[in-house]
């Protein structure tokens, strides 16, 4: 019964190929993480771009976000499952939400919060207006923030998946849960490896990238 | 003909938590005439960016008035554009798209990039169209800057210390690019700056400024003929009256600023050699 290499290799192949049970689980996870972090991303974003702009916004939202994400999303399953009366997919993808967003809310914040008066200005002596500064100099200067907030919003919201998962039902979480039930440790091995995979491409393939291209466009890299 | 009037102006920061407030000038009368460069000259601290601010409406005067043409200023306008000591380009866009980010509230997109490539050309950056600022030395990104702020048209240029942060050849040769600009392009320049020379080698008019209390200490008509030799005898002759009193001024700010650790002969040191005053301080 203790795991082996060879087995969660053999494991993948029966899951992917033959039963199709971690195919499955893979596109049902996907599916979850995808929606979830989306949403994220979304009102993070605009979360942060808000309390960016608006300083009453930020005094009175801006402390509620910083306690928000002192709590581990997790934590608020119970509660999600009552709030969608007991429907796995969007009570999981809610806690993805929670987790992702407020990563995302502070670095957007941070990174208009950060942008040169000076560019400010020189935006107000062209004549663009508040609301046009916010669109075509605030938003763009933060950029390299956002990514920065991306990419937390990322580990946080996939970490989120997988335990709410682990509790919860369907998906790559759940799936792992059933093998150890089963005691086949060679197939928690195989679906730990599928987690870590998606997490390295994600990073490397995804965000890496975007982050190299906009850091050199935006004249931050380092060489 | 007065292109701008500057009119009983006032400029009072009030410090809310320390319930103080600092006046830098209360009474500034100045009037700059179509097609005149005017230079605004004085040590650091008088109140030259406050002023071209408030004339540029970036900031707004405490009390009096500024007028450009028979309109009265509230807001910055296309009238008036700017050039800062930074040359605050937009880092996320190219060469040319900085430019046409001036035109975009006039024209569309493709208008706007055929205009601004005109400009571009004025300074001599047609081949850097593509390139992103941080590509570009301090002298270039300045040059798109004047691009930027000229594509708008403006009858008045503002230009704060433009050249403040450049090396000695770099701002010999914008000087030469100012000047032909200003000649072609008949534009009205109010330019800040605390070197004298400079004032003197671009300048019709040369406007001293002082602090303590803040205001124009003295007003000179630069009647020399173009292009100025910063050799020629009158030009001497007018840097050593403007330095004279502008040595006073600087002398007034360091003993402020310092207070026990001002030593005359060390501020002497300080600024008698070199005539850029407060240059590199
Ligand atoms: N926002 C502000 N709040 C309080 N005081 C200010 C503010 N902005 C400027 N001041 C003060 O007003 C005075 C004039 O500042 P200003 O920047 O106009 O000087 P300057 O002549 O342009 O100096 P420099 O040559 O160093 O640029 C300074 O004493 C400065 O401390
Ligand atoms: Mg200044």
């Amino acid at each position: 019964m203790f795991p082996s290499p060879l087995g969660a290799i053999e494991q993948l192949y029966i899951g992917f190929f033959q039963t199709g049970i971690l195919l499955t689980a893979l596109s049902e996870s996907i599916y979850r993480i995808a929606l979830g972090y989306g949403l994220a991303i979304l009102f993070g974003g605009s979360l942060g771009i808000l309390i960016g702009v608006s300083k009453i916004a930020d005094e009175t939202l801006g402390t509620l976000v910083v306690a928000l994400q002192s709590i581990p999303s997790i934590v608020w399953l119970p509660i999600s499952l009552i709030i969608f009366a007991g429907a796995q997919t969007p009570a999981i993808i809610f806690i993805i939400v929670l987790g992702g967003t407020w990563a995302m809310t502070l670095n957007m914040r941070m990174g208009i919060k950060n942008v040169q008066p000076i560019l400010i200005r020189a935006a107000r002596t062209m004549g663009y207006n508040q609301k046009e500064i916010i669109w075509k100099v605030m938003i763009p200067a933060a950029i390299p923030s956002a990514l920065t907030g991306a990419r937390l919003a990322w580990a946080f919201g996939w970490r989120a998946l997988i335990a709410a998962e682990l509790i919860g039902r369907g998906g790559l979480g759940r799936t792992l849960m059933d093998a150890r039930d089963f005691f086949n440790m060679d197939m928690v091995i195989a679906i730990m490896i599928i987690i870590s995979v998606i997490g390295l491409i994600v990073e490397y393939l995804i965000f890496s990238r975007i982050e190299k291209r906009v850091l050199s466009r935006w004249g931050l890299s380092k060489l | 003909m007065e292109q701008v009037r500057i009119e009983h102006v006032e400029k009072t920061f009030h410090n809310k938590e320390k319930e103080k407030s600092f006046t830098v000038f209360d009474d500034i009368n100045l009037e700059i005439r179509s097609g005149e460069f005017l230079s605004l000259l004085g040590p650091s601290g008088c109140g030259k960016s406050t002023l071209l601010n408030i004339v540029a409406g970036l900031d707004e005067a405490t009390n009096g008035e500024v007028f450009v043409g028979d309109k009265k200023v509230l807001q910055p306008g296309s009238d008036r554009g700017v050039v800062f000591q930074e040359a605050a380009l937009m880092p996320w866009l190219t060469v040319l798209e900085n430019v046409s980010f001036a035109l975009r509230k006039k024209m569309k997109k493709e208008e706007a990039k055929e205009h601004a490539k005109k400009y571009l050309k004025l300074v001599h950056l047609s081949k850097f169209i593509g390139s992103y600022p941080h590509e570009l030395s301090g002298g270039m990104k300045q040059r798109v800057a004047i691009a930027r702020a000229l594509a708008m048209d403006p009858k008045i240029l503002l230009m704060d210390e433009p050249f403040g942060a450049l090396d000695e050849q770099t701002r010999t040769m914008l000087h030469r690019e100012v000047q032909y600009i200003w000649e072609e392009t008949k534009k009205t320049i109010l330019f800040v700056t605390h070197n004298i020379r400079e004032a003197i080698l671009l300048s019709d008019r040369i406007v001293l400024m002082g602090t303590r209390p803040g205001g124009i200490r003295k007003v000179y008509d630069v009647n020399l003929p173009r292009p100025r030799s910063i050799t020629s005898p009158e030009f001497v002759q007018l840097e050593e009256d403007i330095m004279s009193i502008l040595g006073g001024e600087i002398e007034k700010v360091m003993r402020e600023e310092m207070g026990d650790d001002f030593n005359t002969k060390k501020a002497s040191l300080l600024y008698g050699t070199d005539r850029n005053l407060g240059d590199h301080i």
